[in-house]
């Protein structure tokens, strides 16, 4: 700062005074660094907006429930990669397009393989899921795969997959006749502790069965192996045993929504892992899927001759008390030369249920050189009365069930062991042997000649009904007079017992003698003992008055 | 020349504080040629001298670009957070304003439409034609925009209007989870256009109205 003039307003004398000028440092120009500032600082808002914005994609929905246009995230692993942009109607109004704004740093979810679907509250027997999107509203998941080709069209999920891409373990594909109670989500279990879930089910191409996947997490998935049986674990098992009743469940959530267990069978086995989408069996129970496996089914036939009420199909065929096989169809057949319509019973058999015992029946055929078919292990069991048998399995429904079983005493039938399928020769079964039993007895008391029978007992009884006449007319008066008599003796024997009977006094006198006649022998007894002398020399006069002997002299001898 | 003579043909200015009237120094603007604007002070009070705020068109200008600019993110980007239980809400200016008139409070929209948008428009117009109107020394309706420059000066002070809302409502609504309100970027940008606005009418000086060629009064 220059003072180029004097501060002395008064210095040039009345005249009015000149202002101080000072010298300006800055250049006024630069306040135009404030709009290029300005400038600045908004184009680089508009940059950092390109630079944040990532592609765009296309997702269709079956519905845009949830979903707000501008507000709706969509998030993976709970981070937010993007924003609903636009919601509209597809052309042909079937879905809705959602427009997705993903993020710059979220550019590799427009990939091939990504899926989104849209976060909800759900709420089933399985559990429940997304409660946390009541409060937040609907989000999109994404889940991202492995894929590099871009993309921008994706198809939404409807429900949210059960399994994330990368997530550690190992899919298995499980073949059933039917779903049952399992559904996407579905519990697996190892040893009652849940490892797994189902993924996705399918019909199969050929409609006759269903295929499921299965996710097992890892670490557990090592845990199936080739060898490894699975088995619906849905609903109550009740079994009443030996050992009592017996309730088996996996657990409250499988009783309610099904669920899939698994585990080796016991005994040695191949325990190596199974691979990625080995496929297995899905038994119904679990001791169907720990029975050793069946082997080949071998189907036979069976004609019976009497009526086969209470057969169903999927009856059990039984050997010697061990299930063999089934039923699976029961038709009529005609007969021409018999007039009659026998039943034919067709069934599957598993010869390898019955375990050793076809081994070394195999085993011996082999030895004696034959042909160790079925067909011909049978025609010699055929010989030593193997038969088919329809039997009661339970007197109170009449279910039968087919028993093969060694009937003792049949007669000798043909058997062609190249018929096919096989006809095993049949034996009435044990409730038709009762019946005709029955008949016969039936039968036996038919004969018995009731009417001649009927006939004599009513002369018998005619006659009895003569002499029960004869017995009361002639033979009861005649009683009575004899009764009559008897009372008048029993009147006299009476009168003649009274105390004032004459006979009874005489009795008191003789009585009375013979009481004096004994006291007298007591007096001559006692002498005798004192003078024994007396019987021969006769009783000495008394010697003095004491000794009084009493006189019975006239009675000295016996 | 008009019948009244003015302080500049005269050759003299007066000090705005003690009111001692100074000889002017031959032409003010640049007084020794070097281009960079000198001052003048009052010899007896030694506050500034000016005859008319130096370099008025050129800050008036930049200051009301730059507003201009920082009004574009002020509208673009969302100026308040509101957060309640199940909703996340980002309103920018406009939105705010139908979401209200949606929400049954038209009064309040009309307040706040007016407040964020139409004053500073309005300033944005009127500054723009007070500058280029007095660039151009031009003599029409000088009267009025005179008042316009009053009013726009008067009006500017009631322009932080949505910044104070947003204000209020941060440190007032924080209900953790059940609602929050917070401010987002657009705010600051459209406070930094009000003071800008505000400061482009300050460097303005109206008595560039009132210059002209053939001033008349």
């Amino acid at each position: 700062m220059t003072e180029s003039q004097t501060r002395n307003p008064r210095a040039e004398g009345g005249a009015l005074p000149q202002p101080v000028v000072e010298r300006r440092r800055f250049n006024a120009s630069l306040i135009w660094l404030i709009p290029a500032l300005a400038a600045l600082v908004g184009l680089g808002l508009v940059v950092n907006n390109w630079l944040q914005a990532g592609p765009h994609v296309t997702i269709s929905f079956q519905s845009a429930e949830g979903l707000e246009a501008g507000k709706t995230q969509v998030k993976y692993k709970n981070v937010v990669i993007g924003r609903v942009g636009r919601i509209e109607l597809s052309e042909d109004r079937s879905h809705v397009l959602v427009d997705v704004a993903l993020e710059k740093n979220a550019a590799g979810f427009a990939t091939a393989d990504t899926r989104f679907w849209v976060v909800r509250p759900r709420i089933g027997l399985g559990g429940v899921s997304g409660v946390d999107t009541l409060l937040s509203g609907a989000f999109i998941g994404a889940d991202v795969g492995d894929s590099k080709e871009p993309r921008d069209k994706f198809t939404g999920m409807e429900a949210p997959p059960a399994v994330n891409h990368g997530a550690p373990g190992r899919s298995f594909v499980l073949h059933a006749d039917d779903l049952g109670s399992l559904d996407i989500g579905s519990p697996v279990y190892f040893r009652r502790i849940q490892v797994g879930r189902v993924v996705s089910y399918e019909l199969d191409k050929d409609g006759k069965g269903v295929s499921l996947h299965i996710f097992i997490d890892g670490p557990h998935d090592r845990f199936v192996t080739r060898e490894t049986r699975f088995w619906n674990a849905s609903g109550v098992d009740v079994s009443i045993g030996a050992s009592g009743l017996k309730l088996n469940t996996q657990s409250l959530a499988t009783v309610l929504a099904g669920g899939v267990a698994f585990q080796d069978p016991p005994g040695p086995h191949d325990a190596t892992p199974a691979p990625q989408d080995n496929a297995y069996t899905l038994f119904a129970d679990k001791g169907l899927a720990m029975a050793p496996p069946d082997g080949e089914p071998h189907f036979i036939r069976m004609r019976f001759d009497q009526s086969m009420r209470g057969l169903a199909v999927d009856a059990p065929v039984e050997f010697l008390g061990v299930e063999v096989g089934k039923v699976v169809s029961v038709r009529l057949d005609y007969d021409e030369a018999k007039q009659r319509f026998p039943v034919v019973v067709g069934a599957v058999v598993y010869p390898q249920r019955l375990g050793s015992a076809y081994d070394k029946l195999e085993a011996l055929a082999r030895e004696r050189g034959e042909n160790p078919d079925l067909s011909q292990l049978i025609g010699r069991l055929v010989e030593h009365g193997f038969r088919a048998q329809a039997r009661s399995g339970n007197l109170l429904t009449g279910q039968l069930y087919v028993a093969l079983d060694f009937v003792p005493n049949v007669p000798k039938v043909d058997f062609d062991p190249n018929a096919r399928p096989l006809l095993i020769p049949t034996v009435p079964g044990s409730f038709d042997k009762l019946q005709e039993q029955l008949a016969d007895m039936v039968d036996k008391i038919d004969k018995i000649p009731f009417d001649s029978i009927g006939k004599n007992l009513d002369h018998t009884l005619a006659g009895l009904d003569a002499t029960l006449k004869q017995v009361n007319g002639e033979t009861l008066p005649a009683f009575k007079d004899t009764l009559q008599g008897v009372q008048a003796t029993m009147g006299s024997a009476n009168q003649a017992l009274s105390a004032d009977s004459p006979l009874q006094q005489n009795l008191g006198d003789t009585m009375e003698q013979l009481q004096r006649m004994a006291r007298s022998l007591r007096v001559l007894t006692d002498y005798l003992g004192g003078h024994p002398e007396a019987l021969l020399r006769g009783r000495r006069p008394d010697a003095s008055p004491s000794s009084a002997p009493a006189t019975p002299s006239q009675g000295n001898t016996p | 020349m008009s019948a009244l003579p003015r302080a500049a043909e005269l050759g003299l200015i007066a000090c705005p504080v003690c009111g001692l009237v100074c000889r002017n120094v031959a032409g003010d603007r640049q007084l020794d040629g070097d281009g960079v604007g000198d001052a003048m002070a009052c010899p007896r009070c030694g506050s500034l001298l000016r005859r008319r705020k130096s370099n008025s068109f050129m800050r008036t200008w930049a200051l009301l670009i730059a507003a201009f600019l920082m009004y574009i993110p002020a509208n673009v980007l969302p100026i308040m957070r509101t957060a309640s239980l199940n909703d996340i809400d980002d309103n920018t200016i406009i939105s705010g304003v139908v979401e209200l008139w949606r929400a049954g409070s038209p009064y309040l929209a009309v307040i706040v439409f007016s407040a964020s948008i139409v004053v500073p428009v309005l300033k944005f117009l009127a500054l723009g034609i007070l500058l280029t109107s007095s660039q151009r020394s031009s003599a029409w309706a000088r009267l009025q925009r005179a008042r316009l420059y009053r009013v726009v000066e008067l009006v500017g002070y009631w322009s932080m209007l949505d910044v104070f809302v947003v204000a209020l409502l941060t440190a007032l609504v924080r209900f953790s989870v059940l609602s929050r309100v917070e401010p987002l970027p657009g705010v600051i940008f459209f406070g930094l256009t009000v003071v800008l606005t505000m400061l482009a009418s300050m460097s303005f000086d109206p008595r560039l109205i009132w210059d002209g060629r053939n001033s008349d009064d």
